[in-house]
């Protein structure tokens, strides 16, 4: 009998056997050593270029950490392969934390993470599917990703395909309409293949959300959109992963897993600030914040 | 040259019908058709293809620019997606979703929007896009199309859903005018030439290629040559046709169901100046808004008719004219 893992690549292998509900201590310990490894990556990538949206790169890794190295179908070395399951990062401006996933996956040269917005570059300060390997869509004029993210998870049940569709959007993008209108549109729809996030980290650029332009009730609002909603701290590993499991056996609805998240989570400098959001940093900053990091992973 | 008598006749169904057939068509043999509407399907002929393909017919509701991202997903995992609304929705309303999840993505999702100008009618000034075809034209990677007839809608279907960029077609739903012969083939991107001539050229579009036959054959009756050119595609601009019309007749008018500024007229002007600079004239929507009125009203009304295609041809052949450039 032929195996049914034929003609896919080891790490793909390694997903699929890795899929099961609960995670154990050792991968646990795993995953958060990931998500510092990926927060030091994220701080240096726009350290070295001395300015950058930090606050809602670092609120989002430990979601990314869980998604891309236990959760998620994919095939680094062949980022467009046609059976992965697909991620839109719809608040785009977040995408340094995303490259640092990729380039740590080996989508591309690491080197890559040293040229963030510079002339030339293929990482952007928002994600652009046209130019770096691994990043599934376009996203930057917020509120259109999950729309996106929707007509893929449209055509998975179109196509009758088994792939899942996974999107982060932003607190302050939720005040964007676009987002309730595919929010109505997909569980509609029944689109329970679709797992969206929202960052919430209670801040945008002109200040805390809830003096802006308030969210709350924001799981109530997804409820009432007809959305399986499940509220988790969004810088815990173990959480996030349980509450995709979660959406993932949803049979009707689509799933939204609200993120309780810090602006800035890792980098001292920039932490629960609601400066964070785009924000300069110095050397010495950037470094220290790194090795801040880095002896914090050694104590896991 | 095509060979076509300039006659406008008339067929017995309405474009409508007719695109309904071929989106069935289409849809039967390939499997990667998706339609998209927002809560207009009863009135722009998809309705038919819910019924036969329930499962490859979405309809968004009222919610243009979400339909916009969901066909850029669609687009994005390889299929096929036609979105349908008014001309008005189908752009401006959506234009940044528009801009950044289809052209700056770089998606091949097919945009139909129906109405166009003048022919919107009884929705009036609020359905009545004279801009549509003009903002499309400053997105990078879209390609826009107007297809006359249902002639010339046949010769260019699979072009437009085949084509590897995004397109945006102006879609008159609910004409039936015939212009173009049975037979006749069209390129994306290539003018057709309707007829040769030597004195004068128009340029025409969509509902403006009936107005400018028989402009055409009102110069011809005064012994003028004309020479009948049908921009169906505004972008990318067949710059090589239009810079020869303006070589071997040396004047040209463009005749556009559209504002004059950013559309047809404002393309062939580009064109002209950068290249070969000829006197020219532009018929078509002259910088206001729409209003509620049947088409050969506000044709009458707007000063899109024959007979001002026949005035400005006629004013460009006046010497005075000839001589501010020659």
């Amino acid at each position: 009998m032929v195996s049914p893992f034929v003609g896919l690549s080891s790490f793909q292998i390694l997903r699929r056997e890795e899929f099961r509900l609960k995670l154990t201590e050792a991968e646990v310990k795993d995953l958060k050593k990931k998500a510092l490894h990926i927060r030091m990556i994220t701080i240096e990538m726009i350290g070295k270029l001395g300015v950058g949206h930090i606050g809602g790169s670092l609120s989002i890794v430990d979601a990314l950490a869980v998604l891309y190295y236990k959760v998620m179908k994919i095939d680094p070395k062949n980022p467009k392969w046609e059976g992965r399951d697909r991620f839109v990062l719809s608040k785009g401006h977040a995408g340094p934390a995303l490259y640092s996933v990729l380039a740590d996956l080996g989508y591309f040269p690491y080197e890559w993470i040293n040229t963030l917005n510079k002339p030339d570059t293929n990482l952007p300060s928002h994600c652009d599917r046209l130019k770096t390997p691994g990043v599934d869509m376009t996203a930057g004029s917020l509120g259109q990703g999950l729309s996106a993210a929707v007509g893929m998870a449209l055509a998975t049940k179109i196509c009758k395909k088994d792939n899942y569709v996974y999107t982060i959007i932003g607190d302050g993008e939720s005040q964007e309409g676009q987002i309730w209108e595919a929010a109505m549109f997909a569980s509609h729809n029944k689109l329970n293949s679709l797992i969206a996030f929202t960052d919430y980290n209670k801040m945008q650029i002109d200040g805390y959300i809830e003096e802006v332009n308030n969210l709350e009730p924001l799981a109530d609002k997804w409820c009432a959109f007809n959305w399986h909603v499940i509220e988790v701290d969004g810088h815990n590993v173990e959480q996030i992963y349980d509450a995709v499991m979660e959406g993932k056996s949803q049979t009707e609805k689509p799933t939204m897993i609200i993120l309780h998240t810090i602006k800035g989570k890792g980098a001292y400098f920039a932490e629960g600030k609601v400066t964070s959001h785009n924000m300069s940093m110095s050397a010495e900053e950037w470094q220290r914040a790194v090795e801040m990091l880095r002896k914090e992973s050694e104590l896991i | 040259m095509m060979d076509s008598k300039l006659e406008p006749t008339y067929d017995e169904r309405e474009l409508r019908d007719v695109y309904g057939q071929l989106l069935f068509e289409l849809a039967s043999k390939d499997k990667r058709v998706v339609v998209l509407n927002a809560d207009l399907a009863r009135s722009d002929g998809t309705l038919k293809f819910k019924e036969l393909f329930p499962e490859r017919f979405i309809d968004v509701g009222v919610a243009e620019a979400n339909m916009m991202g969901i066909a850029a997903g669609l687009a994005n995992v390889g299929l096929i997606p036609i979105t349908h609304t008014f001309t008005p929705f189908s752009t401006r309303r959506a234009f940044d979703q528009i801009t950044i999840s289809i052209a700056y993505a770089d998606l091949p999702v097919k945009l139909m929007g129906t109405d166009p100008g003048v022919t919107a009618e009884l929705n009036g000034g609020t359905h009545m896009s004279f801009e549509d075809a003009g903002i499309m034209r400053t997105l990078p990677n879209f390609v826009i199309v107007e297809p006359a007839d249902a002639i010339q809608f046949k010769s260019l279907f699979e072009q437009i859903i085949y084509h590897p960029k995004p397109v945006y077609t102006r879609v008159y739903r609910r004409r039936k005018e015939r212009f173009f012969d049975e037979d006749m083939q069209f390129e994306i991107g290539k003018i057709a030439t309707l007829k040769d001539g030597n004195d004068i050229t128009i340029i025409c579009s969509g509902l403006m290629v009936g107005q400018s036959m028989i402009a055409t054959r009102m110069l011809e009756e005064r012994g003028i040559s004309v020479r009948l050119l049908n921009m169906h595609t505004l972008k990318p601009i067949d710059k090589e046709t239009i810079i020869k019309a303006a070589r071997e007749t040396g004047r040209i008018v463009v005749a556009e169901n559209h504002s004059i500024i950013n559309g047809w007229g404002s393309a062939v002007a580009e064109v002209l100046s950068e290249n070969y600079p000829v006197p020219m004239r532009r018929i078509g929507v002259q910088d206001h808004f729409g209003e509620v009125g049947t088409t050969d009203f506000l044709l009458k009304k707007y000063h899109m008719t024959a007979q001002d295609i026949y005035e400005k041809a006629m004013e460009l052949l006046d010497s005075k004219v000839q001589s501010c450039f020659h």
